[in-house]
């Protein structure tokens, strides 16, 4: 399901009388199962790539495939049905409800996915302890650092077990352990679950975990390799 | 995907509660609109309540049986039988609660020093004690005692405009039912005073039995007067008199024999409702603004929970569910102020420093507040309603968010 296509992507942003070209002609493919860093400076059209693909935003032309599904031709509650149930969005901050819980943050999505209170408490623990915030569960965000909040933010992600995590600047506002922390924890879920990830960053520890480096600059994509990664969760 | 109403109701409660101030203030704004809104219309009610009460008195009664042309010409002509065997079983079932019949005659009175026409009524003062009709206040004098009692009652001020008084003599006159003119010298047993001057004018009261025998008409009657135990109620049993009556009669219920006491409820209903509709669209401003807040302060929350795969319809149906949160609280604290706040005023509220000039409308100077369950759900309704309807369009607005723009916002 998880298979990403797109071709051609144009976005434009119109400012002050001057036209931004964020994206311009991008195409790419990630199959199923990638662990994939878009790298480049700010401004490169990261984010604006990210939002395509999750269908928040809609590029000016060129067309967007997740598995069957064409972005373009779906809807508004289409796009958000698709997210809720195949996308995991990560971003770089604000993450959280603030009026929610950890638990019942993981819990949300579920929620609204209808899963049943018995099974969604079960994961939501569960999937907590997996990121190392057992016995935080009842926190409120502000009751929680930055990382652990980013940390909570990946545990909704991954809680419905959905085959596409898009994360954007994850680690930006975390200091260099929490940061570390939090790339482990995206390569143990894309090793054990086949969790697909695509995380954009300009921070380069965060490429050292990637097995494909894409780089870009002004909204075009100037490199694409496979790496051997070498900062390996231990 | 079913409607996950559990999460929605959470986040819609804690956010209500985010900014506790604003949501305060809010709250009793609306609670004091809706205490406004069930308080006066208590007040309106026990005022009409009241003019009702008073014009069923004078009446009287809340159904009348006639002769079919009496309406028509009010005069002995018309009168008719007293109350059929079958007649008779109806006016003492519930929820009759007394009757009476009378005789009912436009007739002059004179006294040494003038005259002035009246109507001359014959009763039966024990029957018409529990009717109600009778003037309640007697200044001078004594009520009368019997149908047989030869005396008369008259009002205090038409005593004046005749310059008689108590224990004078004075003259009767009417026509019998061959158009002769008919008289009797009687004498004033009792002046009374009643609310309206102009009813202390018209209407002299004489023992039944001594009008029949002044007009020559035996046992007959001008009409019968009926009260049930709730004049809202009439419609329900007055057809059931007017079957037992029979078709030569005309049987009629207050509304339909006094139309503007009639139209009176009906006009109070409306009037209570364009009420509570004005004081909520006052209260409506700061309901959308509070909303209107109230997602502006969460834009970035809103364009996350799209991004995680909300549908607009959830996030609409979020912030109505807040609004409605605030309103049904509002609601709340409203009914139990006026319920409250009714209370203690049941016993009547002293109004006659300002009414003085309401007696004409059939007021008295003691009003009575009359808080009805009506008022309360229509007070409800009329918040629930409009509110939702103000709330939808910062509620549309909010689902409309372009996720994009709301996740980059500071
Ligand atoms: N909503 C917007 N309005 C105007 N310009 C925008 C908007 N979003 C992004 N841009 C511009 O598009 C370009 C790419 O932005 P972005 O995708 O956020 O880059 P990155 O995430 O790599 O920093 C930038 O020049 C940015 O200023
Ligand atoms: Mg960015």
């Amino acid at each position: 399901m998880s298979d990403i296509r797109c071709r051609n992507l144009c976005k434009t942003f119109h400012q002050g009388g001057e036209t931004i070209t964020a994206l311009d002609q991008v195409s790419l493919d990630i199959g199923e199962g990638a662990f994939v860093c878009l790298s480049g400076p700010s401004g490169s059209g990261k984010t604006t790539l990210l939002n395509a693909l999750g269908g928040l935003d809609t590029p000016d032309s060129g067309t967007i495939a997740i598995g069957e599904q064409r972005l373009e031709h779906l809807s508004r509650r289409q796009r958000a049905d698709l997210r809720l149930h195949h996308i995991g969005f990560v971003f770089q901050a604000y993450n959280l409800i603030t009026v929610l819980s950890a638990r019942e943050n993981v819990e949300f999505i579920m929620q609204v996915q209808g899963v049943p209170a018995k099974e969604r408490e079960k994961l939501a623990t569960g999937v907590l302890a997996e990121v190392g915030l057992a016995g935080l569960e009842e926190r409120r965000p502000a009751e929680l650092s930055g990382g652990q909040q980013q940390r909570v933010a990946v545990a909704r992600a991954i809680a419905t077990r959905p085959a596409l995590v898009l994360a954007d600047e994850p680690t930006a506002n975390l200091d260099s352990r929490s940061a570390a922390r939090l790339m482990d924890l995206f390569v143990t879920l894309n090793r054990e679950r086949g969790v697909t990830f695509v995380i954009s960053t300009h921070d380069a520890r965060v490429m050292g975990y990637a097995r494909r480096l894409i780089g870009m600059r002004d909204g075009r994509i100037v490199s694409d390799q496979e790496q051997q990664p070498h900062a390996m969760a231990i | 995907m079913r409607y996950p109403f559990a999460t929605i109701s959470t986040l819609a409660w804690r956010n209500l509660w985010r900014n506790s101030r604003r949501t305060l203030i809010m709250l009793a704004a609306i609670a004091v609109g809706v205490w406004a809104m069930i308080f006066m219309a208590a007040l309106m009610r026990g005022m009409t309540d009241q003019m009702v009460r008073n014009g069923l008195q004078t009446l009287p009664g809340e159904v009348q049986v006639h002769q079919r042309d009496y309406r028509a010409d009010p005069s002995v002509v018309n009168s008719m039988a007293p109350p059929s065997r079958g007649l008779l079983a109806a006016l003492l079932e519930p929820p009759v609660t007394a009757w009476a019949g009378r005789v009912r005659v436009p007739a002059v009175i004179s006294s040494e020093r003038g005259s002035r026409s009246v109507t001359l009524l014959g009763v039966d003062p024990a029957a018409e004690l529990i009717l109600g009709s009778l003037p309640e206040k007697i200044v001078a004098g004594r009520a009368l005692d019997a149908p047989a009692d030869r005396g008369v009652v008259i009002g205090a001020s038409l005593a004046r405009r005749l310059e008689t008084g108590l224990g004078k003599r004075v003259v009767l006159m009417s026509q019998d039912t061959d158009n002769n003119v008919v008289d009797r010298g009687v004498r004033v047993v009792g002046i009374y005073h009643a609310r309206l001057q102009g009813n202390e004018d018209r209407f002299v009261y004489a023992g039944r039995a001594a009008v029949q025998g002044l007009l020559g008409i035996g046992d007959a009657i001008s009409e019968i007067a009926i009260t049930g135990d709730d004049y809202r109620r009439v419609q329900h049993w007055y057809p059931r008199i007017a079957r037992a009556a029979g078709d030569e009669f005309e049987t009629l219920p207050w509304t339909e024999l006094d139309p503007f006491l009639g139209s009176m409820l009906a006009v109070q209903d409306g009037f209570t409702l364009v009420f509570m509709v004005v004081v909520f669209l006052a209260l409506s401003f700061g309901l959308v603004n509070t909303l209107v807040m109230a997602v502006f302060e969460r834009v970035r929350e809103i364009g996350l929970m799209q991004a995680l795969g909300m549908r607009p319809g959830l996030i609409l149906g979020q912030i109505m569910l807040e609004s409605f949160y605030l309103l049904g609280l509002g609601l709340l604290v409203g009914n139990v102020l006026a319920v409250a706040t009714l209370k203690p005023l049941a016993t009547g509220i002293d109004i006659s420093a300002v009414a003085q000039g309401m007696e004409m409308m059939g007021m008295g100077a003691i009003l009575y507040p009359a808080l009805h369950i009506q008022d309360m759900l229509m007070s409800t309704a009329v918040v629930i309603v409009l509110g939702l309807l103000a709330s939808l369009a910062p509620a549309w607005r909010a689902s409309r968010l372009d996720p994009v723009a709301a996740l980059t916002r500071d």
